[in-house]
């Protein structure tokens, strides 16, 4: 078997195994479920995702730890992540070989030709990592992780998880059990199709001029102790090793190290045996380190110690936050969310409602993808029995609780439970305060013991085209002097009848000229002829208890005012940022 | 053709020829497609149709009352009263199990038809002969983790039943004869193609808009849509429900009921152990029984009346004399 061949072998593996913990991250408990399978594993292996949250956070959180075995294999053998592991490198792969398959051999050597372009990814790698650093306390607003923007791994998750599966769950083949819903997915697809797209133009384009990882693990590998390289014999400059060289790191010259993937096609096409993988440089030489310009160096470095404090100066983080944004339960305090989220999306993912979406702008442009909740899309509100995102969560940027911290229960007891925010009724256009109408469905549905919603119980006069008028009592009949009633309307057991004296008696039915009450009136009871009598309408208003509420929104999920609910949940009283805090 | 060169005839009339086809089959196209009218209103609404009628025949009205804290046992007890099981589920029947997993809490806070009833019934059909048994509900929060957590699809799968999980394409739009609400209105129908019979089971829970939540109101759970609209209505919406399903029977679980903080509950301070369990094959008196056990009368809860009026069942549980039985 060629090396070739082993290489291929590997990408379908690790691609196949991509696919598969995409799909497995779906919550239950069936043996192609979550259970407990390492979903995470490739995110970990992802040594960009550590030290991007290392500089952030001044910690390397569980998991990541599985990036330094990247970081090794990188130091030892060179950039076999991207030629043999990465599941983003396998399709950038995959579609630049459709792009040239049937080019001839000229386009094909011009399409992998050094780009000095290639220096691009170099320069987004060094923006990202200083924007990362968290300088000491009181310096600056900083530590603002971006690298998930375009860190291969959170991006080829985040467009798997809320690009393809809903795409595949809409045509019956998913694993969803409802079509998902992801607000602002259109910019997410647009990003990924484009990736793919671009390796028709110059294959594995993506690799060769933006991917901050590749650029990572090219500068480590400047001291692999293996490297492709040409021996000192044989080789006639006839160029076909460039033919399929993925890194455009020119194999025939001075090759370029930190360019390679590690994909050996050049070891393969090869007829001479020129093309060698061994410990000692290359015959014609060897470019060890990017071409960087000291120039461009500083202005990303600047621009990026710069960017966080800049972004921030909008306040989102601080006295401007958003009160719209509500984040995930265990979500960290907003400043500390951003060091830590890398938008890979698990959490959308897992969220067995689908309430937890990508944020478009909401969070400000540090917190494009960063996971919000909206309570309009999904099957239900956040179901304050689940826990499931700050569990999945790679970074702990949504801590992994307990449903006892959650619910505030046992040893959280003194705390009380979690908020995400507060409901807050719309009394303009909350059916039974502006129109009258019998509903309270937010507080059936209100899932905390004791209810956060409860109602106070007031009786409205309905409006009637006339005044209502006794003409005579028939034991539980009363007949009106005008026939202006609707009739069946008032006998859905919500409508009361007002006697005077203040006699209220249930209405069951009526016509147009006479409502018929829950009990027969005896004597003095019956009011006399010529006597007013009033349809009161029984309405329970709702009221929201902050000291129970914790922003679940599945009151304003299941309001029936569809458009611009009347009861909507915002951040405020958040647990996550005390200075969020509403009431005493 | 070099430019200087007048258009010979015959390449005239070739290209006179094919721009000649291509306006041919552009007009052909507008005028197959063309229309005049433009979108008119929307469909007309559905004829009224009817679920089918899933009571036995001859078999009179019964009613069982059974005491007892552990739910299969008395369950067991009290079809047993009745005639047992084969009363009602015979060889060769596909039964549905409507219940109540409205909620994604778990069996403990009672807010949901309780695992243990769902097997039980579940083994007792399949004893009886039943070709298959199937588990179904639309419920408000997130179906899978409803039926999850509730333990509900654990312990049907677990006794040998479907469980079938709401899906768009499972619902239909009907109109349900003389009724005012469900006009046009999408019906967890597919669960029900072949069904032969139908079983209802619900708890016992406070319902702060409509007085209770029992095993009429259990039926909401075959509504589709953005139901809860319907809460203007309750009482009316109740109703109609109980005259569009008529089951074969229905299990009302007062094991524990829900006396308050209804109909999520929450809490175990919510519950009061009241220990018992009703069956019967009229709804309507079920549910008057049941009203009792939330300390109300059945005149407190229009939605009985109503129902009663709709000729889904009698609201005089007494007439039916019902059995008692004690575990």
């Amino acid at each position: 078997m060629s090396i070739v061949t082993a290489r291929r072998i590997s990408q379908v593996f690790f691609a196949v195994v991509f696919v598969w913990f995409c799909v497995a991250s779906t919550l239950g408990d069936l043996p192609w479920q979550l259970r407990g399978w390492p979903v995470n594993w490739l995110l970990e292996l992802d040594p960009l995702v550590g030290i991007a949250t290392l500089l952030s956070t001044r910690t390397l959180y569980a998991g990541l730890l599985w990036g330094l075995a990247t970081v090794a294999l990188t130091l030892v053998l060179g950039r076999v992540f991207c030629g043999w592991i990465c599941p983003f490198g396998a399709m950038h792969q995959f579609i630049g070989y459709l792009g040239k398959r049937r080019k001839k051999l000229a386009a094909q050597l011009e399409a992998n030709r050094f780009r000095p372009a290639q220096a691009i990814k170099y320069y987004i790698l060094v923006f990202f990592l200083t924007a990362a650093i968290l300088l000491p306390d009181g310096w600056l607003s900083s530590g603002s992780l971006l690298t998930g923007l375009l860190d291969p791994l959170p991006l080829v998750h985040r467009s798997v998880n809320l690009i393809l599966l809903p795409l595949a769950d809409r045509a019956g083949l998913g694993p969803s059990p409802l079509p998902r819903w992801y607000e602002g997915a259109w910019l997410i697809g647009a990003v990924f199709l484009a990736a793919l797209f671009l390796n028709l133009r110059v294959p594995r384009f993506y690799c060769r001029f933006v991917c901050p990882l590749g650029a990572l693990l090219g500068v480590l590998s400047r001291f692999a102790v293996w490297r492709i390289g040409r021996t000192e014999e044989g080789c006639t400059d006839c160029r076909l090793c460039e033919r399929g060289c993925e890194g455009a790191c020119e194999p025939t010259g001075r090759i370029r190290i930190s360019e390679c993937v590690m994909c050996l096609n050049c070891l393969d096409e090869c007829r001479h045996d020129a093309v060698t993988y061994r410990t000692r440089p290359s015959a014609a030489g060897e470019i060890l380190l990017p071409d960087l310009s000291r120039r461009g160096f500083i202005v990303s470095a600047v621009s990026g110690v710069l960017a966080a404090p800049v972004m921030r100066l909008g306040g989102l983080t601080g006295p401007n936050w958003n009160p719209g944004l509500i984040r995930p339960p265990g979500a960290l305090p907003e400043e500390a969310f951003l060091t830590r989220c890398i938008k890979c999306g698990q959490c959308m993912r897992v969220c067995p409602t689908n309430v937890i979406h990508p944020a478009g702008f909401e969070a400000g442009l540090e917190g494009l993808w960063t996971p919000k909740l909206s309570f309009r899309a999904g099957t239900s509100g956040c179901q304050h029995t689940c826990i499931a995102c700050g569990n999945l969560c790679p970074t702990a940027a949504i801590r992994p609780i307990s449903l006892d911290e959650r619910r505030g229960r046992n040893e959280f007891s003194g705390r009380g439970p979690i908020r995400i925010g507060t409901a807050f009724v719309d009394r303009g256009r909350c059916l039974p305060w502006a129109m009258d109408r019998p509903c309270i469905v937010c507080q059936e549905n209100c899932p905390v013991s004791p209810k956060a919603i409860f109602t106070r119980e007031v009786f409205n006069a309905v409006r009637t085209n006339a005044p209502l008028t006794v003409k005579s009592v028939d034991r539980g009949r009363i007949a009106l002097t005008s026939d202006t009633l609707e009739a069946g309307r008032f006998g859905t057991g919500d409508y009361h009848a007002l006697l005077p004296g203040g006699l209220r008696l249930r209405i069951t039915a009526n016509t147009a000229g006479a409502l018929d009450l829950e009990r027969p009136l005896d004597g003095p009871e019956a009011p006399p002829a010529g006597s007013p009598v009033a349809v009161q309408v029984r309405l329970q208003q709702p009221h929201v208890d902050p000291k129970q509420c914790i922003g679940c929104g599945v009151c304003e999920h299941e309001c029936p005012v569809l458009g611009l609910r009347a009861i909507r949940v915002t951040a405020e009283n958040e647990s996550r940022n005390p200075h969020h805090r509403m009431v005493l | 053709m070099p430019a200087d060169e007048a258009l010979s005839r015959r390449e005239f009339l070739g290209r006179a020829a094919k721009a000649g086809a291509c306006l041919a089959a552009a007009g052909a196209i507008a005028y197959a497609t063309h229309d005049p009218e433009g979108p008119g209103p929307a469909a007309a609404e559905p004829q009224a149709a009817a679920l089918p009628d899933f009571s036995i025949p001859g078999l009179g009205k019964k009613m069982g009352i059974g005491h007892g804290s552990d739910r299969a046992r008395t369950l067991q007890l009290t079809l047993q009263a009745l005639g047992g099981i084969e009363a009602f589920v015979r060889k060769g029947d596909r039964v549905l199990l409507k219940v109540n997993a409205a909620f994604a809490s778990p069996p403990m806070l009672s807010a949901t038809t309780h695992p243990d009833l769902v097997a039980e019934l579940t083994r007792l059909c399949l004893k009886a002969g039943a070709a298959s048994v199937a588990v179904t509900d639309n419920p408000i929060n997130d179906p899978a983790s409803c039926f999850a957590l509730t333990g509900i699809a654990q312990a049907a799968r677990s006794a040998g039943a479907d469980v079938i999980l709401p899906e768009e394409r499972f619902f239909k739009p009907m109109t349900v004869k003389g009724a005012q609400l469900i006009r046009n209105w999408p019906v967890l129908t597919a669960p029900l193609a072949g069904v032969t019979k139908l079983i209802g089971i619900a708890p016992v829970k406070d319902h702060h808009r409509s007085g209770a939540s029992m095993v009429m109101k259990n039926w909401y759970g075959l509504l589709g849509g953005r139901r809860n609209i319907f809460h203007q209505d309750i009482q009316t919406i109740i109703a109609e429900l109980a005259g569009m399903v008529t089951p074969t029977l229905v299990v009302l679980d007062g094991t524990t009921t829900m006396i308050a903080n209804g109909p999520t509950g929450g809490s175990l301070a919510d519950l009061k152990e009241t220990r018992t369990l009703i069956v019967g094959t009229d709804q309507v008196a079920v549910d008057a029984f049941g009203a009792t056990l939330l300390g109300k009368a059945a005149a407190d809860l229009p939605f009985i009346a109503k129902a009663e009026a709709r000729g889904a069942g009698t609201a005089d549980y007494r007439s039916l004399s019902p059995v008692e039985v004690s575990a």
